[in-house]
């Protein structure tokens, strides 16, 4: 069995973003530039699954500018087989992603395809359950285990007050959440073995897809500042501080 | 122009994300309609019958809904979707799982995490963890969205809307439900409480979080929260993680425990109308938000402040 595993090339997560001045965007120039966490932990969670036997090859996906071959490569040092680079230098929105991811998966026909849950940059959200629907595919989001046998898996997700395991038929969608697995650290030599591995390059036109953006940005500002407050000496005054000057307790 | 809301609810009852994404509806303008796709949900369809500005509630009823799975709650709201210029969704972990498939299946862009609407087209929205704010406008035939509660006010009750039945979808047979572990607390709900404890990293296990913060959760009537980190290290359960990636909260009190405020947890409480900031750590990031800060060990502090109160 394939699993397909899209990964993002985002900010760093301990990047902190400003805001041009113009009202355009964020600044991301000359700006770390990572895979996005939650993309990693779903690399990490099909090579697991590989090392057990229960899958043949992981192909990495990524769509995005020439720099995501850098992240591809960070997923091949992972332990991906080999890796696939939709490359454009358009702006990507969710949908489009999808459309591209859905042509993939007709062309490779993964058994699984394992994502994050939400990037970081954006914080859509979205692309797993897109690519769910267009493919017409079971899908569990938010997965916090994963236990794969030949026609089926059972995922286990992340809801609110608590978790849910379902059933899915093969072939399916999970999207990660935190606590599915602690990725592990990439190795030099397993980084100098990525540069060897196989890394395919095609265009949207390739996969006969529209990558149009559908949402415009028309602006883009700094959120409202809070003002730091003051430092109490101690738990007594704090206590005053509650009670007779915010009047919250 | 009507606005078709998909409610979060238990079937007997609706959950509080629901009145703030009709908020959210009322304010596109146009017609309001709740859709309430579940098994045996009457109270939910009266719960939601009566919430102001709702003209209709629309109730698909059948066993296999009582799971809520994406794929079949998805399946539903796109029966009824050609009668709707907009389709919002609670920004919650089950309207995040539908949104995006519903949003999929009619060809339109989604937008997530509204937090305020600017005009029938056009909505401001978080992006990189809240540090920034983005407007954005759709020009797609339907707009889909995901609506975060602590944008907008919990709409009132006293509307006296019709319920309508309509029919139920068949099962996708695609994926089925296995089983649930609720977490069983006495405590208010995360993104429901008016006060909340947060514990982070320097709690140092499962036990001390407990010890420690428990019992003035209790003192206070609060729900507990925690950092990614605290999460990650296992002292608390994901679904308590505030923050980008967890719960967005806006409680009147929020008191962080030994949390050093990373911008990934200070997106998800920094509109919270009181920060109270226990931490020993001078330089911590969460005094810079907080009103007031106390530079003090938490174990022995927070012992003492529940003594005082």
């Amino acid at each position: 069995m394939k699993v397909l595993v899209p990964v993002k090339r985002v900010v760093d997560y301990n990047v902190k973003v400003r805001v041009k001045s113009d009202g355009t965007g964020v600044d991301i120039a000359n700006v770390k530039m990572s895979m996005n966490p939650f993309d990693e932990i779903a690399v990490e969670e099909a090579v697991r699954l590989k090392e057990k036997g229960l899958v043949t090859e992981v192909i990495a996906v990524s769509c995005g500018v020439t720099q995501c071959q850098e992240t591809l490569r960070t997923a091949m040092a992972i332990g991906a087989d080999r890796a696939i680079l939709v490359e454009t230098s358009e702006e990507l929105q969710p949908l489009a992603v999808a459309k591209l991811l859905k042509a993939l998966v007709d062309k490779e026909q993964p058994g699984l395809v394992i994502l994050g849950k939400q990037a970081i940059d954006d914080d859509c959200n979205q692309t797993g359950q897109m690519l769910a629907a267009l493919a017409d595919l079971p899908q569990a989001t938010f997965a916090s285990k994963v236990e794969l046998s030949a026609d089926s898996v059972l995922v286990t997700r992340e809801v609110d007050g608590g978790g849910e395991t379902l059933k899915l038929s093969l072939p399916a969608v999970i999207t990660t959440d935190l606590r599915l697995n602690e990725p592990r650290y990439v190795t030099l030599p397993n980084i100098m073995k990525a540069k060897k591995k196989q890394l395919d390059v095609l265009k949207p036109a390739d996969l006969g897809v529209d990558v149009t953006p559908r949402i415009k940005t028309l602006k883009v500002s700094e959120p409202p500042k809070r003002g730091a407050g003051v430092k109490v000496p101690d738990v007594a005054a704090l206590v005053n501080k509650l009670k007779n000057e915010a009047k919250v307790i | 122009m009507a606005t078709l809301v998909i409610a979060e609810h238990d079937h007997g009852s609706l959950k509080g994300a629901t009145l703030n994404t009709v908020t959210a509806a009322v304010q596109v303008g146009g017609d309001v309609h709740v859709l309430i796709a579940g098994s045996n949900a009457g109270g939910a369809a009266t719960a939601a019958s009566q919430i102001a500005g709702v003209a209709k509630v629309l109730q698909a009823d059948a066993p296999h809904l009582g799971e809520q799975l994406g794929e079949d709650v998805a399946a539903q709201v796109l029966a009824i979707a050609s009668n709707y210029s907009h389709i919002f969704f609670p920004a919650t972990a089950h309207g995040k799982n539908v949104a995006p498939r519903v949003a999929a299946k009619l060809d339109v862009g989604q937008l997530s995490d509204i937090t305020k609407v600017i005009s029938a087209d056009t909505f401001e929205r978080p992006i990189y963890a809240g540090n920034a704010i983005a407007t954005v406008q759709t020009a797609d035939a339907t707009k889909v969205a995901t609506v975060r509660s602590t944008g907008f006010d919990a709409a009132a009750t006293g509307g006296s809307a019709a319920v309508e039945a309509i029919t139920a979808v068949a099962p996708n047979g695609k994926s089925s439900f296995v089983g649930r572990e609720v977490t069983k607390s006495d405590r208010p709900e995360l993104t429901a409480a008016k006060i909340i404890v947060s514990g982070g990293r320097a709690m140092g296990s499962s036990d001390k979080f407990n010890e420690v913060l428990t019992p003035l959760a209790d003192k206070l009537g609060a729900a507990l929260g925690a950092s990614r980190a605290a999460v990650d290290a296992g002292y608390a359960p994901n679904d308590w993680q505030v923050g980008q990636t967890g719960k967005i909260v806006a409680p009147s009190l929020y008191i962080a425990c030994g949390i050093s405020g990373a911008i990934q947890h200070l997106a998800g409480m920094k509109d919270s109308k009181v920060i109270v900031a226990i931490n020993k750590d001078p330089e911590a990031p969460i005094f810079s938000v907080a009103d007031y800060g106390l530079e003090a060990d938490l174990f022995v502090a927070v012992p003492e402040l529940i003594k005082a109160l």
